[in-house]
């Protein structure tokens, strides 16, 4: 058990989150050192302010967004292998938005697909809790939540594949691969409120996420409304995780792999990993999407590709410790 | 505890689950500052009733009050402040510190502020009277099974309740721990609260209780000081065995001699 003194922890991570995020307008096809930088004359003022800045925004907004959700679920579900992405949740979120392409409904206006996606999103964490209930065990919840997926997922082809859409197979790989390229202001500007607004509140399920450690009847008896919890839950998550697959499609395992991390600082307390988790989901994601720019080829890798890389043998790690611990 | 104490009541309480009768016209009502054991064998309700006392679980029939009120008018938190529950089996999903764990405790009484001075001197008054205050910062999960309890129990003071109803906290117990655990259940109705908790060993609930429930197929079978309540017809009928009371050093034993055979 470690205990940071007081807020050591987000203070480094807020300045790790700086740093990246310099780093991230400087990098890419071309280096552009922010201290060579002309004013709005320069050629390269463009590439920072149109291509750069949103996708670095982008990228603290979905990140904190990420982390922030998976730091919420595995804190209601007390299952440390909870993420939006592994469970399903964002492919919800996915189905969501691409319904609104199928029924041709988003023609004008990003709001009603971003809304489609909240509600897809929030509709996922809904199925997961009926399906595996608020107290599923941590093999009840993945298997619903890979069920949640597949289904998610085959519904994001089928839908895109019956459209009468030319791009098909390359949206499906928009929706299923999220990336953060090419993204603009007018995707940060659509997603910012709704991320705001359902991280706060997750960040209001604190004390109730604590209590849920003595189990739900435990948290009952110390006078939490689970129903409230799993409102609030249910409403983040969509809202926070929806707004942010509308924009970059899925991502997984950044709310999977950052709670892990904080709680090696912080120590196992949910309320105490929901601050960091976000700020650290910022900070990885902002990393991966640097680094995935500095692939070689002419496409560069998908950043939901380089998380999977990494969160994959992350997640097989974390099952064979958890399987150790039961043996 | 210094607010005016409550009377906590089970009046004509059924409860049937799945078509079975579970608990069937319980009545009862519990004094403060008086350790209460409920009784009998397994299946006899006694979980269900301890659920129903707390508020957790709607009696088909009848209700719960506490001091007048229908418990389950209460708000939760309001509840929650008055009565300190340990289920049964507790669990413990994460591996808190001691004291974040003891903590736990405050949910209810805890503002938009977080932890409030009132609220850390709760906590480390309920770490000092478990003899925790030096498990402080240990991962609640590398407790021993005895400290383990100690610290539920400190969790349930914490919230300095009016009532506590625990769900046998003593099982699974050492014969040394159950004695530090039926000290501070016995400590916590010295200090004015109403204890009222369910145990399987007849001994301890002889020794360390003001009152004993048996229970049997959701009724009540006796009701009464220890003495009363455990006579050799009621332990017969509810077990299924042969016990009588012998003369100890330290005031009547039960001596239990044998299994009855099961007819």
């Amino acid at each position: 058990m470690r205990r940071s003194g007081g807020v050591a922890l987000e203070l480094g991570l807020i300045a790790l989150l700086i740093a990246l995020s310099a780093l991230s307008v400087c990098a890419g096809r071309v280096w552009i050192p922010l201290t060579h930088l002309g004013g709005p004359g320069d050629p390269r003022w463009l590439i920072i302010t149109a291509l750069r800045l949103p996708r670095t925004l982008l990228g603290i907004l979905v990140g904190a967004a990420l982390g922030l959700s998976g730091a919420s679920l595995q804190g209601y579900t007390r299952n440390p292998l909870a993420d939006p992405g592994v469970l399903g949740v964002s492919a919800m979120a996915a189905l969501g938005a691409v319904l609104t392409l199928y029924l041709n409904l988003a023609t004008g206006s990003p709001w009603l697909l971003t809304a489609l996606a909240m509600g897809g999103a929030a509709v996922g964490v809904i199925l997961l809790i009926l399906v595996a209930g608020p107290a599923g065990d941590a093999v009840s919840f993945l298997l619903a939540g890979v069920i949640l997926s597949s289904i998610a997922s085959a519904g994001v082809a089928l839908a895109l594949g019956l459209a009468p859409n030319p791009w098909a197979s390359s949206e499906i790989t928009t929706w299923l691969m999220g990336s953060l390229a090419d993204r603009s202001i007018v995707d940060v500007r659509t997603a910012a409120p709704f991320i705001f607004a359902g991280g706060a509140l997750l960040l209001a399920t604190g004390p109730a996420l604590d209590a849920l450690t003595l189990g739900e009847t435990g948290a009952r008896a110390l006078g939490v409304s689970l129903r409230r919890t799993q409102m609030l839950i249910a409403t983040g998550v969509g809202l926070a995780c929806g707004a942010a697959v509308a924009v970059t499609g899925v991502i997984g395992f950044v709310g999977l792999i950052v709670p892990h991390a904080v709680r090696q600082f912080v120590g196992e307390r949910p309320s105490r990993l929901l601050i960091p988790s976000a700020l650290a989901g910022a900070d990885l994601l902002l990393a991966a999407d640097i680094l995935v720019r500095a692939t070689p080829h002419a496409n560069e890798v998908h950043v939901s590709v380089a998380m999977a890389a990494l969160g994959a043998p992350f997640f097989l790690g974390l099952l064979i410790a958890m399987r150790r611990k039961l043996a | 505890m210094g607010k005016a104490i409550t009377d906590l009541r089970a009046e004509g309480v059924s409860v049937s689950l799945g078509g079975r009768d579970i608990l069937t016209d319980i009545s009862l009502a519990f004094a403060p500052g008086r350790v209460t054991a409920i009784l009998g064998p397994n299946g006899a309700g006694k979980s269900t009733l301890l659920s129903c006392l707390v508020g957790l679980r709607a009696p088909r029939r009848g209700r719960v009050t506490l001091e007048g009120s229908a418990i389950l008018k209460l708000s939760a938190r309001e509840r929650a402040k008055r009565i300190a529950y340990l289920p049964q089996t507790p669990e413990i999903a994460w591996g808190l510190d001691v004291r974040t764990f003891v903590r736990l405790g405050r949910t209810a009484h805890r503002g938009v502020f977080g932890e409030s001075a009132a609220d850390a001197f709760a906590v480390g008054a309920a770490l000092k009277s478990t003899g925790l205050s030096d498990f402080a910062a240990r991962d609640i999960r590398t407790l021993s099974g005895g400290e383990r309890a100690r610290a539920h129990i400190a969790r349930a003071f914490a919230g300095e309740p009016d009532w506590v109803v625990a769900d046998e906290p003593l099982t699974g117990l050492d014969l040394g721990h159950q004695l530090d655990a039926a000290d501070l259940l016995k400590a916590a109705a010295a200090r004015g609260a109403g204890v009222v908790v369910s145990v399987h060993d007849l001994g301890f609930a002889a020794r360390a209780c003001d009152r004993i429930v048996v229970m049997m197929e959701g009724q009540i079978l006796s009701d009464g000081p220890p003495a009363e309540a455990l006579t050799a017809e009621v332990l017969a009928k509810a077990y299924g065995v042969d016990a009588h009371w012998v003369a100890g050093e330290s005031g009547p034993l039960l001596d239990v001699i044998a299994r009855r055979s099961l007819s």
